[in-house]
């Protein structure tokens, strides 16, 4: 039995971290690297970056943090952001990265999923979906691409279990409503995807207090959630959530002292 | 004092978290990339990220397979993780390659269980099932990181000093036999409890390298 994972989700753009509302109005929350520390020492189980600005010019950064937070943190961190080929993938992956999150350039380009699975394995093959509730007349939800701005028309539970049979390893389940809201993950949504594929899925978008994290794990059956305007403003650390989702009796692994 | 230890590369992954792992332990690591890299090494490890037959095909490409053989068969230290773990035995589910064969035994495919999702990704807790090195100094819990979709089954269950639960089952999480040993999950990423694994393997290092050399 692995624990559930708790995962502090840091948005990178030109070097620096950086928080939005719905994918708009960012704003400077740090530096990269020393957050990354920060969060490890403090409990966190995994981390995430990903590159929001995601241009030529800011690969060489990102790529300069990857090897910078390799050689500092000791937990496992997944890197995505604009990562559209298998050289961009490896890369990375040579840089200290353990997973790779593609998520615009699966959409496009599908068999990068299943080349990028066969030749460094599923488990460091993350598809992320950014998913946005249809309007009230329809169910479900659509796939969003390229930073939120543009709907694919695709229904988000067909593609969650399209990428898991391309070999994805996991799914990172953004609900483009939640995001850096602070009223709660889409439980629904992650349920619904959660309950249908085999692989892990990591909640993300919406957290705003602990008993919300609780609800993504209770509620949602997802397997990890990802954290991010909740920790980075500083209003629950790591330890406080653990603490809580001990408490509840949910299997988590405990700060190490 | 510092060892010479040899870290194999063969373009399959994790190299660099390895090396800094070992770094922080200030154990410097010299990369073994062909034969004449061999030269004074005192220990190997071999670690590893990926599918099987591509990691065996690059193995082989470093011409290294014939001198890892002579290796194990003078009973020499070497440390598997995770992938290197795998490589060690016969074959794997994952693919149609041999294996390098120091271990009798193969890698299945992790049960299908409904309590369990695949690929197996995050921190369990170890069961230990015999003394070993790795653990003599890490009385408390050890949660390790686990990531992948097979785990080894060896022909003889006694190498096998820790295992980790998945569904009703055991699955391997370190071998450990003769100087030979491996884990499957990532002691370079597995926070505090990982690194004093890895202090551990130095710490008899060091003794077992003054008997063998």
């Amino acid at each position: 039995m692995v624990a559930l994972r708790l995962i502090p989700c840091l948005d990178v753009a030109n070097g620096r971290v950086v928080k939005g509302v719905n994918f708009v109005g960012l704003r400077d929350a740090g530096d990269p690297v020393e957050l990354a520390c920060r969060y490890s020492n403090e409990g966190a189980d995994e981390l995430v970056f990903l590159d929001i600005a995601a241009s030529h010019e800011a690969r060489a950064t990102l790529i300069d943090i990857v090897r910078r937070t390799a050689e500092s943190v000791t937990i496992p961190f997944t890197v995505g952001g604009g990562i559209s080929s298998i050289k961009g993938i490896k890369e990375l992956l040579r840089a200290g990265a353990d997973k790779i999150s593609l998520n615009s350039s699966a959409v496009r380009e599908p068999e990068l999923i299943s080349k990028g699975a066969s030749q460094f394995g599923s488990q460091c093959i993350v598809v992320a979906i950014d998913a946005k509730r249809r309007s009230q007349s329809t169910l479900g939800w659509d796939v969003y691409v390229n930073g939120g701005r543009m709907n694919t028309g695709l229904d988000a539970l067909s593609w969650a279990n399209e990428v898991c049979s391309l070999g994805a390893g996991e799914i990172l389940l953004t609900s483009m409503d939640g995001d850096g809201t602070q009223n709660g993950y889409d439980l629904e949504l992650t349920r619904t995807i959660a309950d249908s594929v085999t692989v892990p899925v990591i909640a993300s978008g919406g957290a705003g207090c602990l008993e919300h994290v609780y609800q993504a794990f209770h509620e949602g059956n997802a397997s990890a959630a990802l954290l991010a305007s909740l920790l980075h403003d500083q209003e629950l650390s790591i330890e406080q959530i653990k603490n809580y989702l001990l408490q509840k009796n949910l299997l988590i692994r405990p700060l190490e002292y | 004092m510092t060892l010479n230890i040899g870290l194999i590369d063969y373009g399959m992954g994790n190299l660099h978290s390895v090396d800094q792992s070992f770094s922080r332990l200030n154990q410097p690591l010299k990369l073994v990339k062909r034969p004449e890299d061999l030269k004074d090494c005192k220990a190997l490890i071999l670690p590893g990220v990926g599918a099987f037959d591509p990691a065996m095909e690059n193995l082989a490409k470093t011409n290294l397979i014939p001198e890892l053989k002579n290796w194990v068969n003078d009973d020499r230290p070497l440390l598997g993780i995770c992938l290197g773990l795998q490589l060690l035995f016969e074959s794997s589910d994952e693919g149609h390659r041999d294996g390098l064969g120091f271990l009798k035994g193969e890698i299945k495919h992790l049960p299908r269980n409904e309590k369990e999702l695949i690929p197996h990704i995050g921190w369990a807790l170890l069961n230990q099932h015999k003394d070993c090195p790795l653990f003599k100094k890490n009385p408390d819990k050890q949660w390790m990181y686990f990531v992948h979709s097979y785990a080894a089954v060896p022909s003889n269950p006694q190498e096998v000093a820790s295992s980790v639960d998945f569904g009703d089952e055991k699955i391997t999480a370190v071998i450990w036999s003769k100087r030979l040993s491996a884990c499957q999950f990532h002691p370079e990423k597995s926070g505090e409890s990982g690194a004093k694994l890895l202090a551990n393997w130095l710490d008899w290092l060091k003794k077992e390298t003054q008997i063998l050399y």
